[in-house]
């Protein structure tokens, strides 16, 4: 048994309003630079859709994940090494922008410039790819909230599966049964298909939080990653020539605070946690035969933090006291492996994700509702449940490889949550029956209430900090050249594009963020916002900010 | 120069009998400047040139691929235009590195070694060719293609060109003018002598014209390929055949501060790479 900690995520998919602020935020936070126009590290899909980009789980077509050989070992479903490198002067199957869409831009200087005249000006779409006039004609959410489902619904890959095995009985009214919105962020997988497809061996995975990131030093652009993930979420930069992908905001993870979409999220339904894992097992785990025992097989690699044997085996392997503690509190392990409420996204790419999904419940309650019945009665959801069998089969297909029973069990377990809270809030003595039928006790209802109902900041986030005495190795390398204008600041170089040195991000603005977030006066107030902090500081050079500005007249104050 | 400013300035040179070939008129300074002193400039450039765009630009160090603009071409000429250049690649390796009497010795003719080598190569050329100048067509016709086009890469392109045309016009002309040195002596030894320190001037004097541009032109291109995405083939990733699938990398034997440090991965004896685990440090611990 090797333990390692792995950083991970659940989301509660019930609660998101599919607002995007997810996905904005984190656009700001990260891709919002030339060349990565068309990327969104964060984006909300609308299901039944097509996605982001366009149809990306249709692995007969693009090839992402692994596969099982004759032999019954992990294959990568785009081909071995020989096939990549043979395919490397051309990427056989790779997204081109419009399977994304054609990122675009407003001409709005029209809008102040334009003479007067008889007409209105009008700020005219431009693409940011060629600056010509263009035709939007799709975007990262363009079916957002089912719009033209009804001309393009049936291109959902899943849709298409579930219609094929259902023998169209679902036509019409599926459309109108239910949607639900899917936030997708990178998986930080176990077993990343993207890792195993770089011929440069760029990607690598952290061992201390099992963040999965792209070295920008190393990548060489064969963009073979772009193909070996089947949730489509490594990016080409198409300005720098390289791979980027969601980081898990591992500067902020780093000093304990959450992830841009976890803090910004509206519905608050991002928990952010860590799993000890068993990384000895991940490959045989992967390798699980049937495709519908591979959420058990990955539930089976998440080891138990409150097992002496586990913990022995973790201070062996030199994970800190306070990682240990967080894993004890750790609000995806409740909800994944001790509730079982959380379920990992297409378990059946091989790729063991790390980002979990607590499935919606709100297309059944919807649907009863509009019915005319009580949502909130087990008896009526429990039987809504059995019956719609076109949104459970579809969320299988999402969650579990298509197994409904697995989906059914969280399902009920979210309906006699319900059910069982109503009493209690109504003063009624709980009906402890609820909570057998669905193999629970209360007081296990009562814990899942609180987690997925009124969970505080830090009962969402536990999130230990990387640890002092690693700060050095933690900050990226700096160079003295990364000035305001000087070759590091990502303009044109050299060699074209962002050639030259990165910007760097160092460890110690994340700290001064989380200083400011958790401190007690106001972001600004004080004048020591933008200094240095001198317990951080290293000792070396005269970082800007070491020192007050100098006055006006050129003294020191 | 004329043969008899050549012999003033060399004197240790004989001056051969058969001086009315103006070709074979002893060496000059001029020749022993393009054959004897620009080789060791040019590897100069190019090893110190890569070295220190390894040290100093990795970030700008990519293949810079333009097929999320479009592929339909690209799919075809770029594999016609790289398999081509690597057909190119060892008939140059053949050509140069192996010496004659080796052939020689297991029995090829000079008539079968010259219809090998003139065949294969005119095909692999002007495949090269083909896919070179398809893919600038793409370049030029794709709007989005063309403006992600740096000046470093339109001279990258005429180098580049100019280098193959060169080439192919002394293949060419190699098969119908039968005047013209056999390259096997004397393009061959001036390459092979490079390496041992001990360039043959005379032997590279004595080529064809057309060998000698091709040659001027060729030191050109490996100039600035350095310079230009060029690079990349120098990162070919070969270790991607050795490499463990999943990579697994530390904070933790970083040394401390600003000083970069070379970046790697750490193996982690998972069960499907057991061939790494004897150089694995977590498993020492265990």
């Amino acid at each position: 048994m090797r333990v390692m900690a792995q950083v991970a995520m659940v989301m509660a998919l019930d609660k998101c309003i599919g607002c995007h602020t997810c996905s904005v935020t984190c656009k700001q936070a990260w891709t919002n630079r030339a060349g990565t126009e068309y990327v969104w590290f964060n984006n909300v899909e609308t299901r039944p859709g097509q996605g982001y980009p366009r149809r990306y789980e249709d692995q007969e077509k693009w090839k992402g994940g692994w596969e099982l050989n004759r032999r019954g070992n992990l294959k990568l479903r785009s081909g071995g090494r020989w096939a990549k490198l043979a395919g490397l002067f051309a990427s056989p199957v790779q997204p081109e922008l419009n399977d994304y869409y054609e990122p675009w831009t407003y001409d709005y200087e029209t809008l102040t410039n334009a003479p007067a005249g008889t007409d209105f000006p009008v700020a005219r779409p431009k693409s940011l790819i060629t600056g010509e006039d263009t035709k939007i004609e799709w975007s990262a959410n363009w079916d957002d909230n089912l719009g033209g489902v009804t001309e393009a619904g049936h291109l959902d890959p899943i849709v298409e599966k579930v219609r094929r095995e259902s023998e169209d009985r679902i036509t019409f009214e599926f459309e109108q049964t239910f949607a639900f919105y899917l936030p997708r962020i990178c998986e930080h997988c176990l077993n990343p298909s993207c890792m195993a497809s770089c011929p440069s061996g760029a990607i690598y995975k952290r061992t201390e939080d099992g963040i999965v990131l792209v070295d920008q030093d190393r990548c060489r652009g064969w963009r073979q990653c772009v193909t070996g993930c089947p949730y489509k979420k490594m990016y080409y930069n198409h300005k720098s020539g390289k791979a980027e992908k969601c980081t898990f905001c591992y500067p902020r993870i780093e000093v304990g605070i959450p992830t841009v979409c976890a803090e910004t999220c509206v519905g608050r339904l991002r928990y952010i946690g860590i799993f000890l894992y068993d990384a000895d097992r991940v490959t045989e785990a992967a390798a699980t035969p049937d495709e519908r025992d591979l959420y058990e097989a990955q539930l089976d690699l998440m080891l138990d933090p409150h097992d002496p044997e586990v913990v022995a085996a973790a201070r062996a392997e030199g994970i800190p006291e306070d990682w240990l503690d967080a894993a004890r509190r750790s609000p995806v392990y409740t909800l994944a492996k001790e509730l079982r409420v959380a379920l990992p996204l297409h378990p059946e790419y091989r790729t063991m994700p790390m980002v979990w999904y607590v499935p919606p419940l709100s297309p059944v309650v919807d649907l009863l509702k509009d019915q005319g019945h009580d949502g909130e009665d087990a008896g009526n959801l429990f039987g809504a449940i059995e019956s719609l069998r076109i949104p459970v089969e579809y969320l299988a297909e999402l969650f579990t490889a298509g197994d409904t029973q697995i989906v059914t069990d969280v399902l009920r377990k979210l309906a006699a949550m319900r059910s069982y809270m109503r009493d209690i809030a109504l003063g009624d003595p709980p009906d402890e029956s609820i909570a057998e039928g669905v193999g629970m006790t209360g007081s296990e209802i009562q814990k899942m209430y609180r987690l997925m109902a009124i969970a505080k900041y830090d009962e969402r986030y536990v999130i230990p900090s990387a640890h002092l005495e690693d700060a050095h190795n933690l900050e990226e390398i700096g160079c003295s050249l990364d000035v305001d204008g000087g070759p590091g600041m990502g303009q044109t170089g050299v060699f074209g594009e962002a050639s030259g040195r990165p910007t760097p991000v160092a460890v110690e603005n994340f700290n001064a963020l989380q200083a400011r977030q958790t401190g007690e006066s106001a972001t600004g107030e004080q004048q020591m916002a933008g200094r240095v902090n001198l317990l951080n500081w290293d000792g070396r050079g005269a970082p800007a900010g070491l020192f007050p500005p100098r006055s006006e007249d050129g003294d020191r104050p | 120069m004329t043969a008899t400013a050549a012999s003033l300035l060399a004197p240790g040179t004989s001056l051969p009998l058969e001086a009315a070939v103006p070709a074979a008129a002893g060496t000059g300074v001029g020749d022993i400047l393009l054959w004897g002193v620009l080789p060791y400039v040019v590897l100069a450039i190019v090893i110190g040139g890569t070295v220190w765009r390894y040290r100093y630009d990795q970030f700008g160090w990519t293949t810079r691929s333009s097929q999320l603009y479009e592929s339909r071409i690209l799919r075809i000429a770029s594999p016609l235009f790289h398999f081509g250049i690597l057909a190119v690649l060892a008939g140059h390796v053949m050509g140069l590195i192996i010496p004659k009497t080796w052939t020689e010795a297991v029995g090829v003719t000079e008539g079968m070694y010259h219809f090998l080598a003139l065949s294969i190569g005119l095909v692999a050329g002007v495949g090269t060719l083909l896919g070179i100048v398809l893919l600038i067509w793409r370049r030029r016709t794709t709007g989005p293609v063309f403006m992600a086009t740096t000046k470093n890469d339109k001279f990258m392109y005429i180098m580049l060109v100019a280098a193959l045309l060169t080439g192919l016009g002394t293949t060419l002309i190699s098969v119908f003018d039968h005047s013209v040195p056999d390259y096997r002596q004397t393009v061959s030894p001036w390459f092979r002598s490079i390496w041992i320190l001990q360039p043959d001037v005379a032997a590279m004097t004595a080529a064809g014209i057309s060998f000698k541009v091709h040659a001027l032109w060729a030191m050109g291109l490996f100039a600035v390929w350095p310079f230009t995405r060029l690079v990349h083939a120098f990162t070919a990733p070969v270790h991607y055949l050795f490499r463990p699938y999943i990579v697994y990398r530390s904070r933790d034997h970083r040394s401390t501060g600003s000083v970069p440090v070379r970046r790697g991965w750490d193996p982690v004896g998972t069960q499907d790479r057991d061939r790494s685990t004897h150089r694995n440090r977590a498993g020492t611990r265990r």
